[in-house]
């Protein structure tokens, strides 16, 4: 099973290489990655899904938040969290399969950005599962494309995010230790 | 000379600086100088190069010292010598493109061992970067995994801060390797320099206090238990906590291991030292590791070559693992108690717990723990490291315990990687930390040599050995011109027995005896070889003359390359077969069969 990662980190070049470096090194394959800035633009928020035997989840875990630039690292793949994934399928139709098209994307509460008369292309939103029912159900209608854009995941977790306060240069390690502690 | 230093000097005294000095400008490469002067660098070790030619302009005339090494990886051993030899943060320097890739294999050490290095390299102008420009690599990728944390500079202005949180980041926590990447247009640009007041890394946090809860409860722990024993590590040296260790095993009076990168962490005399534990450990050590009931594990990690076989390791045994690296915990091993914490300010405060708990619980095990150290003793008595002789030839572990001789337990002992490396830390006493200095997690050939130049360059009163193997010797030779370039006192001991004798070992001992590509012919002759540097150096075969020509090393004022030719064929004993859990060593190697 996928092991779903939410990670808030320093918007900075270099930090997006640090936490695909850190499963590429031991060999995990990525299954999908979104990272985008949040309120604050000096940070960023990444999703992650990837393929991480159970045992060593934790492990996973304590090194991304090793990482100088990742502020906080959470296993997300047993909740509570909100996980969505959006796709954009772009498909076919004929005159005569418009209509059916239409019918499913509404069941499938997708809408449509863009129609010609060679068909339409359509954004829908929801879980994996969902996504990949629709991508089927679509592709028994015609020729389709499609582009997913990895999960994103809101924890529902009231988990305090502790920084480091500002550290006085010139301060031994063992001084600012305490500094840090104290807060 | 003036027009910079002065600046630099009166914010390092942090006396007031006038406007018209504050509005100077520096270039980079001055700015770069001044922060290191700022963390109290007296020593840089480094190769010039292209894009670091503005910084080694700037150096011309610092009252910083630059060590010319002869190869970047050996700045980056020399740094880490320095280092394991002071526990201030070492400093290298290379150049762009090769420069930097032939850092890598000293960062990746200082990685495994935890040792913290700053390594400035230099990049090629932001204009060229990612147009495969002369001498450009990509050097902050490729040490992304070498390092706890690299940067790149590409803005003047983001200098003095980075440096800073460099030696800040390499220092604290747990130590390691940090490398700034400076390309060359920030180190020629010029700026209006503002000495950095405080750091900011809001992501870096540090465990160092340890939980006051988990303390108390790992005190009842260590009373509760019957056969208690401290598994000692690198933690111990790095955090500067011999002492608390040695107050906390005298009062509890716990037989103490201290593993590969622990020793002296406790003094080899003391009485409650067993010996090493792993691989090449001790009888005793691993006897102790697989019937304790409680294993008080300071920092350490549960390395492959201490614990053999991970799930015969310690079975009887609950653990308490402080380590002030939360991702250690566990990682393993499982920890029954895990206290993260720095051991410097975790083991006093054990010891202060133990001490409360002891009127209640003094007297519970007293008689099983009065059985478990007679145990510990006997094993100890029974089973020391072999200190083989012989009447004919040079055993290598009888060198070993001559250098000891002369050691007293008092010089720093640089090893190189391989069969002498365990001999020494078998054979050899270590009286106080940081005597004891070699490549533990990685096992580079080739580090004894530069780590013994940085080694003596920070302790310039001490006596200095480099034990090396005629292999990993081979890989250092460039260096020998470093030392002769310094006049420095090192004593070289190669232990030569004209093969790559741990790979030998193996060969015979697992793969047949079929004897490949082993077999290092050609070796120098040593007295014409450092006499084409400058210095003396010879060769010593017979056994009788082997202590006098130690003896005679120790006595040349200057540099002295000793050539041991030791026994071809001896291996290190006792041997836990890869695979293999720690009562199944090997004590002895095969015996002839009587047919």
């Amino acid at each position: 099973m996928q092991q779903i990662i939410s990670l808030l980190m320093e918007n900075k070049p270099g930090a997006l290489m640090r936490v695909t470096g850190l499963l590429s090194q031991r060999g995990y394959n990525i299954e999908t990655l979104t990272v985008a800035r949040t309120l604050d633009p000096t940070l960023s928020r990444m999703t992650i899904s990837v393929d991480v035997e159970p045992n060593i989840r934790a492990q996973v875990i304590k090194q991304m938040n090793k990482l100088i630039n990742v502020l906080q690292a959470t296993d997300v793949t047993d909740g509570p969290a909100a996980n969505r994934e959006l796709v954009l399928l772009r498909i076919r139709t004929s005159q005569s399969t418009r209509t059916a098209v239409l019918k499913e994307a509404e069941i499938f509460q997708a809408r449509v950005v863009d129609s010609t008369t060679e068909g339409f292309v359509l954004e829908v939103t929801g879980d994996g599962e969902k996504l990949d029912e629709f991508v089927d159900v679509m592709r028994s209608y015609g020729e389709i494309e499609v582009t997913r854009s990895g999960v994103v995941s809101m924890s529902l977790d009231n988990k305090k995010l502790r920084l480091s306060p500002p550290i006085p240069r010139g301060a031994a390690p063992e001084e600012v230790l305490e500094l840090q502690e104290a807060e | 000379m003036a027009a910079y230093l002065s600046p630099s000097a009166l914010l390092f005294k942090g006396k007031q600086v006038t406007t018209s000095m504050a509005n100077n400008l520096l270039s980079g490469a001055n700015i770069l100088l001044n922060c290191l002067l700022q963390e109290g660098v007296d020593c840089i070790f480094g190769y010039p190069g292209g894009v670091t030619l503005p910084l080694y302009d700037a150096l011309y005339d610092h009252e910083i010292r630059h060590v010319l090494v002869r190869h970047e990886q050996n700045a980056a051993f020399a740094a880490q010598g320095y280092v394991r030899a002071t526990g201030k943060v070492g400093v290298c320097c290379a150049t762009s493109g090769p420069g930097a890739t032939n850092l890598v294999t000293g960062l990746v050490d200082a990685m495994m061992d935890s040792i913290p290095i700053v390594a400035i390299t230099g990049q090629v102008s932001t204009k060229l970067m990612g147009s495969d420009a002369f001498q450009e690599a990509d050097t902050f990728g490729i040490t992304r995994s070498a390092t706890k944390h690299n940067f790149l500079v590409k803005n003047i202005a983001d200098l003095p801060q980075v440096i800073h949180e460099a030696f800040y980041i390499a220092a604290s926590g747990r130590p390691g390797p940090v490398l700034v990447d400076v390309t060359k247009d920030v180190l020629t640009g010029q700026a209006h320099y503002t000495p950095v007041t405080e750091i900011h890394l809001p992501g870096y946090r540090v465990f160092s206090e340890g939980h006051g809860g988990q303390i108390r409860r790992a005190a009842q722990m260590m009373w509760e238990a019957e056969r208690p024993l401290v598994y000692a590590g690198g933690g111990i040296i790095a955090a500067n906590a011999s002492n608390e260790l040695r107050e906390m095993v005298e009062f509890l009076d716990v037989p103490t291991v201290c593993t590969l990168m622990g020793l002296g962490g406790l003094p080899s005399s003391h009485p409650n030292f067993i010996s090493m534990p792993g691989m090449h450990g001790s009888y005793a050590a691993n006897m102790g590791m697989t019937n304790a009931d409680l294993l008080i594990a300071l920092g350490v990690r549960f390395d492959d070559r201490v614990t053999g076989r991970l799930n015969a390791f310690a079975p009887h045994a609950k653990i308490i693992h402080v380590d002030i690296d939360p991702a250690e915990i566990g990682k393993n091993r499982h920890a029954d108690l895990p206290i993260v914490g720095n051991v410097k300010k975790v083991i006093p405060k054990l010891t202060e717990a133990v001490r409360e708990a002891a009127p209640a619980m003094k007297d519970k095990n007293s008689r099983a723990r009065v059985e478990w150290w007679k145990q510990m003793r006997a094993w100890k008595a029974d089973h020391p490291f072999s200190a083989e002789k012989s009447e004919s030839e040079i055993k290598p572990q009888h060198l070993m315990t001559e250098i000891d001789r002369l050691s007293g337990g008092r010089a720093i002992i640089a090893s190189d990687v391989g069969q002498h490396q365990m001999w020494a830390a078998q054979l050899i006493r270590y009286e106080e930390p940081r005597l004891w200095i070699n490549s533990g997690g990685l096992g580079s050939m080739g580090f004894g040599l530069p780590a013994a130049i940085g080694a003596q360059f920070a302790r310039p009163d001490k006596l200095v050995f480099a034990i090396v193997g005629d292999g990993g010797f081979q890989m250092s030779i460039p260096e020998l011109a470093t030392i002769a370039n310094h006049a420095l006192p090192i004593k070289i001991v190669v232990m030569n027995n004209g093969y790559l004798g741990m790979v030998r070992q193996w060969q015979e001992l697992f793969y047949n005896n079929r004897l490949s590509e082993v077999t290092l012919n050609s070796f120098p002759d040593p007295e014409k070889l450092a006499g084409a540097y400058g210095f003396k150096g010879r060769t010593v075969e017979s056994v009788s003359e082997m202590p006098k020509a130690l003896e005679e090393a120790v006595a040349e004022p200057g540099p002295y390359l000793l050539n041991v030719k030791v026994t071809s064929f001896e291996n290190v004993y006792p041997m836990v077969p890869a695979g293999g859990a720690l009562n199944e060593m090997v004590l002895r190697p095969p015996q002839p069969v009587e047919v």
